[in-house]
């Protein structure tokens, strides 16, 4: 626990009525570094600000929130600073590596000055744009045109300067995307080549920004289910369930049994979809093309599933806050089981052809490595801070929905290459079928939904049939489930790692703010720094391990 | 009965319109460039995988390169950022070539009405075909892709398709 930071800030720091140990921001980096020298909080979640415009009970505008887990990933604990009229604070970035790209974003997005910071510059909008969007004051639809691409210049030189390159003149520089196959939707690295080798690389995002967390302060708490869908679209249902996760966690809700089951038994089929599509996608970058057929062919069987339980293939907006929004299907059990098959023929088909293929191994072992330390001083987590060999998921760590009764093993790498970033999707595509096996044994009958009509829709019977009924979904619609005020952080174990959303709610239907956690934001800052000193080819095949998804980096 | 050359030359030979024959060819070997930013672009690898198979309108050989490509889809939310990328590669693509628009984002910004995503490409590159959806579904691709090979057909070697006048917000 923070024994450390208790005792050296027990004069400095307040306890807001949330459960953020608040802190003057000038104390800030010295209480992150006792936490994390002295109290072993060596995990920084996530760092994001919030804009306190309308709340007129607040000292300052603006405040800037970090989330910190121990090492064990057990405990988490919320820091919170106010910022006053000067928007400067200082940055963490000596501390947390993956403090930096979080800062610049909050630089972006707010117009929080941190002093010390190496490169803070805009992240996610382009260099042209005027203004902090995420500012209460700044209109939701006030686009900006964009002319022309960041040369990238102003990072790459001394980052070249760093390494001894004084000149350039030996060196070519390639851009690696934004429109690039394998750049896997819209992420752009810029690399100067010394030969075929990376010397230096540097990573630019937000081609795909689309605006999520001021959309969400513009909708009600349920019409924000089908922005969460196209974060990580390739699987979409985890999304809907982290975010219902964490406001069911404000309201204090418990779900019914069958629906936590439902939930754990359509989450981990999203999952084994989602490193489907990953695997698929990695091997066709190796030239492997036979194994994308298998791989994505029981994804076409399980998007018939999905179609059948929610409408939709892809984007399938399932989940509603205290529940979802249909029971399974008569004859569900079976389609999944045909799904299920296929997969195991699918995986088994691949790993035939590459479990002890030398051209694979060759391809990707020692490729791409990364570290424990750094891993987790950069924020990995997931896939890929397992294929490292830190036990961390949240199943595990923190369970919820039962999962610490469900008989599944963590897939765990050794050395964190691409190797074994590979493997452990494979294996979780196998654990996650022993999950959801046994959930089927288990799945209770019962209510879907929790049965409170301030947070569920009534039935429509009843909605057609008395004015109560009638007012409920009237409000319901109209007004938004109403979520008492707070500000709270909760987690699910993601397709790619730790994905979590802190929501501050305001007492009414829409929230004030929300912040994703993507994990795959913390995978990209990681990104060019992996590659550098490895070649061309490698880094297309470690961009595909780490699998990073545009919509849930950019957001 | 034949005249001219088909009466001397009997079955082994059609006579038909040059454009005819051209635009035939045309339909029939669509060379795609896909521009895929987003959850459309998932969509778009069913459409080319097994199941819906794209080369059964013979649009398979899908390629990375816009010099090589005849067929622009943009599948996926197109940002301000994204824009002058997106122009780019339209110029850079030689003449003939047609435009599917793919998905609510590219077709109208869709439900991001916000600050960020550009509400529609329509403002930045001409659009020979939009898809509705979000995001569509593999059969709404492929009718879209034969929506282009009618298209296709209508037109003339002889017309120039380089003078069509088109000014987005992006052209100076």
């Amino acid at each position: 626990m923070s024994k450390s930071f208790k005792e050296q800030f027990k004069t400095s720091y307040t306890m807001d009525a949330y459960g953020a140990f608040v802190l003057d921001k000038t104390l800030i980096f010295k209480a992150l570094q006792t936490l994390l020298e002295e109290d072993n909080y060596t995990f920084l979640v996530d760092i994001t600000a919030i804009d306190y415009l309308h709340v007129k009970t607040q000292p300052e505008r603006f405040a800037v929130v970090y989330l910190l887990r121990d090492q064990n990933f057990q405990n988490l604990i919320t820091i919170k600073t106010y910022i006053d009229s000067s928007l400067a604070t200082q940055s963490v970035t000596p501390l947390f590596k993956s403090a930096n790209w979080a800062e610049r974003e909050i630089w972006d997005q707010y117009g929080i000055h941190f002093k010390n910071h190496p490169n803070l510059k805009r992240i996610l909008n382009h260099k042209e744009f005027v203004g902090h969007p995420l500012r209460k004051d700044y209109p939701i639809t006030q686009g900006q045109l964009c002319h022309q691409s960041d040369t990238l210049m102003d990072e790459m030189t001394p980052r070249l300067k760093s390494k001894g390159y004084t000149s350039h003149e030996d060196l070519m520089f390639l851009n690696l995307g934004p429109a690039h196959p394998a750049s896997h939707g819209t992420i752009r690295t810029f690399v100067a080549l010394d030969g075929e080798n990376i010397t230096s690389a540097v990573s630019e995002i937000g081609y795909l920004h689309r605006g999520f967390e001021k959309s969400c302060e513009n909708h009600t708490y349920n019409q924000i289910i089908p922005y969460t869908d196209r974060l990580n679209y390739c699987s979409a249902i985890l999304n809907n369930i982290a975010y219902a996760h964490a406001v069911e966690g404000i309201l204090g809700v418990d779900l019914p049994e069958r629906a936590k089951f439902i939930r754990v038994i359509i989450g981990e089929l999203s999952r084994i979809i989602d490193h489907l599509v990953c695997l698929a996608a990695i091997l066709v970058d190796m030239g492997a093309l036979s194994n994308y057929w298998y791989l994505y062919n029981p994804r076409e069987k399980v998007y018939d599933l999905l179609s059948k339980l929610t409408g939709a293939r892809l984007t399938n907006s399932y989940m509603r806050i205290g529940g979802m929004s249909y029971d399974l299907y008569d004859g569900f059990e079976h389609d999944l089981k045909v799904c299920l098959k296929e997969i195991q023929q699918g995986v088994s088909d691949t790993l035939k052809l590459i479990e002890h293929n030398r051209i694979f191994h060759d391809r990707t072992q020692n490729v791409g490595i990364i570290s424990k330390e750094d891993a987790i001083n950069r924020g990995l987590s997931g896939p890929n801070l397992r294929a490292c060999g830190v036990p961390y998921d949240l199943r595990v760590t923190a369970p919820y929905y039962h999962y610490e009764t469900f008989d599944f093993d963590i897939a765990l790498g050794s050395v964190g290459d691409v190797y074994d970033r590979m493997m452990v999707r494979f294996e979780e595509i196998k654990q996650s079928t022993r999950i959801i096996k046994q959930a089927m044994q288990r799945l209770p009958e019962g209510a879907i939904c929790v049965q409170d009509h301030a947070i569920s829709l009534p039935p429509k019977k009843e909605v057609y049939s008395n004015i109560e009924g009638l007012m409920n979904q009237f409000k319901l619609i109209y007004e938004g489930v109403k979520v008492p005020a707070s500000e709270y952080y909760r987690a699910i174990e993601g397709g790619n790692g730790e994905l979590g959303f802190f929501i501050v709610s305001d007492g009414s239907g829409t929230p004030y703010k929300i912040k994703v956690r993507p994990p795959c934001f913390y995978a990209m800052a990681a990104y060019p720094r992996i590659i550098e000193g490895s070649m061309i080819a490698d880094a297309v095949l470690t961009l595909g391990s780490l699998n990073i998804i545009a919509g849930e980096l950019d957001r | 009965m034949a005249v001219g050359a088909e009466a001397i030359f009997g079955e082994s030979l059609i006579t038909t319109k040059l454009d005819s024959a051209i635009s035939w060819a045309r339909e029939s070997s669509m060379w795609p460039y896909v521009f895929g930013t987003a959850c459309c672009a998932i969509e778009f690898m069913s459409v080319a995988s097994s199941k819906y198979d794209i080369s059964r309108f013979g649009a398979e050989v899908v390629r990375f390169s816009p010099r090589q490509a005849d067929l622009l889809i943009i599948a996926g939310t197109v940002s301000y950022k994204q824009a002058p990328i997106l122009k780019k590669i339209y110029d850079q693509m030689s003449e003939p070539k047609w435009v599917i628009s793919a998905g609510a984002c590219a077709c109208s910004g869709g439900f991001y009405d916000n600050y960020t995503t550009l509400q529609g490409i329509d403002s930045i590159i001409p659009v020979d075909v939009y898809v509705a959806g979000c995001p569509p579904r593999p059969e709404a691709f492929l009718d879209a892709l034969l929506e282009v090979q009618k298209i296709q057909a209508t037109q003339s070697l002889l017309e120039d398709r380089a003078k069509r006048v088109f000014k987005g917000v992006l052209d100076v």
